[in-house]
C-alpha cells in the first residue's frame, strides 16, 4: 500500500518557499519518502546546490552541506569518500548541474561515486529570472534567448541522462516527470532505484525529473504541466537508460558478460581495501 | 629524534597524514605533484581518502565535503591551480571549515613558468576568494618548517574554523633537506558541527548562506572578531641579527635563506645588517617591527606585494626600499649582500 496521506518523517514542517504551481515540492517529498522507506534518515547527509532549490536544506530533516553552484557532486564526494557508510545525495536544478557543474556530475559519474544525484530539470533557470539553461529547448523563448533559442546561435539542449548512462561508473540512470499522479508514481519509483544503486555499492544514482516553472514559463500551473507533458516530454524521453541491479543480481553470480564490468568496479569506487594490497 | 633526508613536497605530505589528514583530494600541477603521488601512494595506509580530481574546481569542493564530514582534509596546488580554488575557499570560510591547503608557488601571471616565484602573496594574504574571506598564511622557509607548519595548520585551522594556507615555493616543494618527523596522531573526532548524519540529534546545516542582511552582518561580524583575534595571537615571525641592525632585510619563504646569507656577507662589508623573516604572511607579523633600524629592505620573489606589508608595519617610521626578482628568478645571496650594501649608502646608513 503506498501512504497517500501525512508528513514523511524526513520532510520538515515548514511552509515551502517555492512559487505556486512549482514542482519541487512533489519532488522533495518523493525524495523524503524514499529516504523513510529505506529506513536510512539518520545515516544519510545532502547536499543543496545553487538555484530556486538551494534552500532545500531546510526542508529535509537530514544533515545538509550546501555546495557552490554546480560543485554539488564534488562536494558529495568528499563526503561520501570518509563516510562511506552513509547515504549521500544531490539536489540540483539544470543550470547548476548540466552548465556550470557539467564537469563535476560528469566525473563524479565517470568514477562511480557511491552517491544519488536527484537533477531536478525545468528547462530554465528559476532563481534568477528565466534566463536559458543547457536544457532549454530550441525555439523557447527565455529572457536571454528573447526571440527563442536558435540552434545556430544558442546551441542545441542537453540530454543529461543519456550521457550519464554511457558511463561504466553509473549504475542507474532514468528520467521520469512529476506531471500527473501516474507520472509522480514511476518517479518514486526511480529515486528508489537511484538510492538502491549507492547503498547496494554499485555505483552513482541519478534520476531526472521534469519539472515545471509556471512563473518563468509565464503559464498557469495547469498549462505548465500541460507543456511539459506536450514538450518536454517529447524532447527528453522517460524511462530508465541503465540499471545494473539486474546485473548484479541475476542468477549468473559468478562472473556476467566479460571480466570488464567487476574491474571497474573494483577500481571505481573504495579505495581502501584494495589499495591495502599494494606495497 | 632521528632525521631523514626527504623532498618537501614529501615531508609536507609524510606530515600531514602524521598530523591526522584523512582526506586529501588534488589535481596535478607542477611543482607539487609529489604530494598527491605520496598520498596516493600512503594515505590509503593510515585509512585515508584519496582521488584525483577533474580539477582544481572538484578538489576544494571534495574538500568542503570531507571538511564538513569533520575529518582533517588537505589539498595541494601552485598558482594557476590556487586561483580556481579561490571560489571554493570562500566558500569554506563563509561555512567555517577548517582544512589546510598548500601553494607551491610558482611564476606568473597566466601560465607564466614553474619556476619558484612568491607571486601568489597578494592571493594568499589578500585574495581568498570573493567577499569578507580570510585565512591564516603560513609561509615556511625550510623542509623541515614545512614539516612543522603542516603540522600546526591543521590544529591552528579546527581552532578558528577557517582555511589555513601553507605558501612555499617550488624550491622547498622539490629540495631535499633532513627533517626529524613527528610522531603519527590520531586524528581527532567529528567536531559537534559536523554533518555525519542525523542520529539520535538534530539535522546539522553546513552553509554559508545568509539572505537577510542584517544576519549575515551579523555572520561577517563573528568572522572579524575571529580575524582580528587572530591578528592579535597568530603573528608569527624569526628575526635574524636584528638588534643592533641599522638596515632590516624582510624576506620570507626561500628567498629568507638567501638573505640570512647576504646579512651575513653584508655585516662582512661592515653594513649592519639584520633579518625579519614573516612566518605568518597573514596574519602580517607587525608586532616584529617594533625595532628602529633607520631603514628597512622589503626583499621578494614578486614585483612588489609584500613591501605594501612592510610599508604598513613601518607605518613612516623609517624609509622603506624595495628588491624583487620574478618569474622564477631566485637571487643569489651575493646578489641581495649588494642591493643591502648600496640600499644603506643610498639611505645615508654608514658602511
Amino acid at each position: 500500500m503506498i501512504q497517500v496521506t501525512g508528513r514523511p518523517r524526513a520532510l520538515v514542517d515548514v511552509p515551502l518557499h517555492y512559487c505556486p504551481g512549482c514542482t519541487h515540492g512533489i519532488i522533495h517529498r518523493l525524495v523524503a519518502e524514499t529516504i523513510d522507506r529505506l529506513g536510512v534518515r539518520e545515516r544519510t547527509v545532502g547536499v543543496a546546490s545553487v538555484g530556486c532549490s538551494v534552500f532545500s536544506y531546510q526542508y529535509f530533516d537530514v544533515d545538509f552541506q550546501q555546495a557552490a553552484h554546480g560543485r554539488a557532486p564534488a562536494v558529495a564526494t568528499g563526503i561520501k569518500r570518509v563516510l562511506t557508510d552513509r547515504v549521500v545525495f544531490t539536489y540540483q536544478g539544470d543550470g547548476d548541474l548540466a552548465s556550470i557543474g557539467a564537469a563535476e556530475i560528469l566525473h563524479a559519474g565517470a568514477r562511480g561515486e557511491r552517491i544519488t544525484v536527484i537533477f531536478v530539470n525545468n528547462a530554465i533557470y528559476g532563481m534568477t529570472g528565466g534566463q536559458m539553461a543547457p536544457t532549454t529547448l530550441e525555439g523557447m523563448v527565455t529572457t536571454t534567448t528573447p526571440k527563442g533559442r536558435a540552434s545556430r546561435v544558442e546551441g542545441t539542449n542537453l540530454h543529461v541522462v543519456e550521457l550519464m548512462a554511457g558511463l561504466k561508473g553509473v549504475a542507474y540512470a532514468a528520467r521520469e516527470a512529476v506531471t500527473s499522479p501516474a507520472r509522480i508514481h514511476k518517479a518514486r519509483r526511480a529515486i528508489e532505484a537511484a538510492f538502491r544503486a549507492q547503498i547496494e555499492d554499485r555505483g552513482l544514482g541519478i534520476v531526472e525529473l521534469l519539472s515545471t516553472c509556471p512563473i518563468n514559463w509565464g503559464m498557469t500551473p495547469v498549462d505548465a504541466l500541460a507543456w511539459c507533458e506536450a514538450h518536454m516530454i517529447p524532447e527528453y524521453p522517460l524511462g530508465v537508460l541503465r540499471d545494473t541491479s539486474a546485473q548484479k543480481e541475476g542468477p549468473t553470480k559468478p562472473k556476467p558478460p566479460g571480466a570488464v564490468r567487476p574491474k571497474q568496479e573494483d577500481t571505481a569506487g573504495h579505495h581502501g581495501e584494495a589499495r591495502h594490497a599494494y606495497p | 629524534m632521528s632525521r631523514i633526508l626527504m623532498k618537501g613536497n614529501e615531508a609536507l605530505a609524510e606530515a600531514a597524514i602524521r598530523a591526522g589528514c584523512r582526506a586529501y583530494f588534488g589535481y596535478p600541477i607542477t611543482p607539487q605533484n609529489e604530494v598527491p603521488e605520496y598520498m596516493a601512494a600512503h594515505l590509503g595506509e593510515a585509512g585515508g581518502a584519496f582521488v584525483q580530481a577533474e580539477s582544481e574546481v572538484a578538489a576544494i569542493n571534495m574538500i568542503y565535503g570531507a571538511a564538513g564530514a569533520g575529518v582533517r582534509a588537505m589539498t595541494t596546488t601552485s598558482g594557476p591551480g590556487f586561483s580556481l580554488m579561490t571560489e571554493g575557499i570562500s566558500y569554506l570560510v563563509g561555512s567555517r571549515l577548517p582544512c589546510v591547503i598548500a601553494n607551491i608557488m610558482r611564476g606568473g601571471p597566466g601560465l607564466g613558468n614553474i619556476a619558484p616565484a612568491q607571486g601568489d602573496y597578494f592571493q594568499v594574504t589578500r585574495g581568498l576568494g570573493h567577499g569578507d574571506s580570510r585565512g591564516i598564511v603560513l609561509a615556511p622557509s625550510t623542509v623541515q618548517e614545512a614539516v612543522d607548519l603542516v603540522t600546526l595548520a591543521f590544529p591552528l585551522a579546527e581552532r578558528y574554523r577557517l582555511p589555513v594556507v601553507i605558501a612555499a615555493d617550488g624550491i622547498l616543494g622539490q629540495m631535499m633537506e633532513p627533517v626529524a618527523l613527528p610522531d603519527p596522531i590520531e586524528p581527532p573526532a567529528p567536531p559537534e558541527w559536523a554533518t555525519t548524519g542525523a542520529k539520535d540529534r538534530e539535522r546539522r546545516i553546513i552553509s554559508s548562506i545568509y539572505l537577510e542582511p542584517e544576519e549575515l552582518e551579523k555572520h561577517v561580524a563573528a568572522l572579524r572578531e575571529i580575524y582580528l583575534t587572530i591578528i592579535r595571537d597568530e603573528q608569527r615571525w624569526e628575526a635574524y641579527r636584528t638588534e643592533d641592525a641599522e638596515i632590516v632585510v624582510v624576506a620570507f619563504g626561500t628567498l629568507a635563506r638567501v638573505a640570512r646569507s647576504a646579512v651575513d656577507r653584508a655585516r662582512d662589508l661592515g653594513v649592519w645588517a639584520g633579518l625579519l623573516r614573516p612566518i605568518t604572511l597573514w596574519p602580517f607579523p607587525a608586532n616584529g617591527f617594533d625595532i628602529s633600524p633607520r631603514c628597512w629592505l622589503a626583499a621578494e620573489m614578486s614585483a612588489g606585494q609584500m613591501v605594501d606589508d612592510v610599508r604598513l608595519s613601518v607605518n613612516g617610521r623609517a624609509p622603506v626600499e624595495w628588491y624583487g626578482r620574478f618569474g622564477g628568478v631566485v637571487p643569489s645571496p651575493g646578489e641581495l649582500a649588494d642591493v643591502i650594501v648600496s640600499t644603506a649608502a643610498k639611505e645615508g646608513v654608514a658602511s
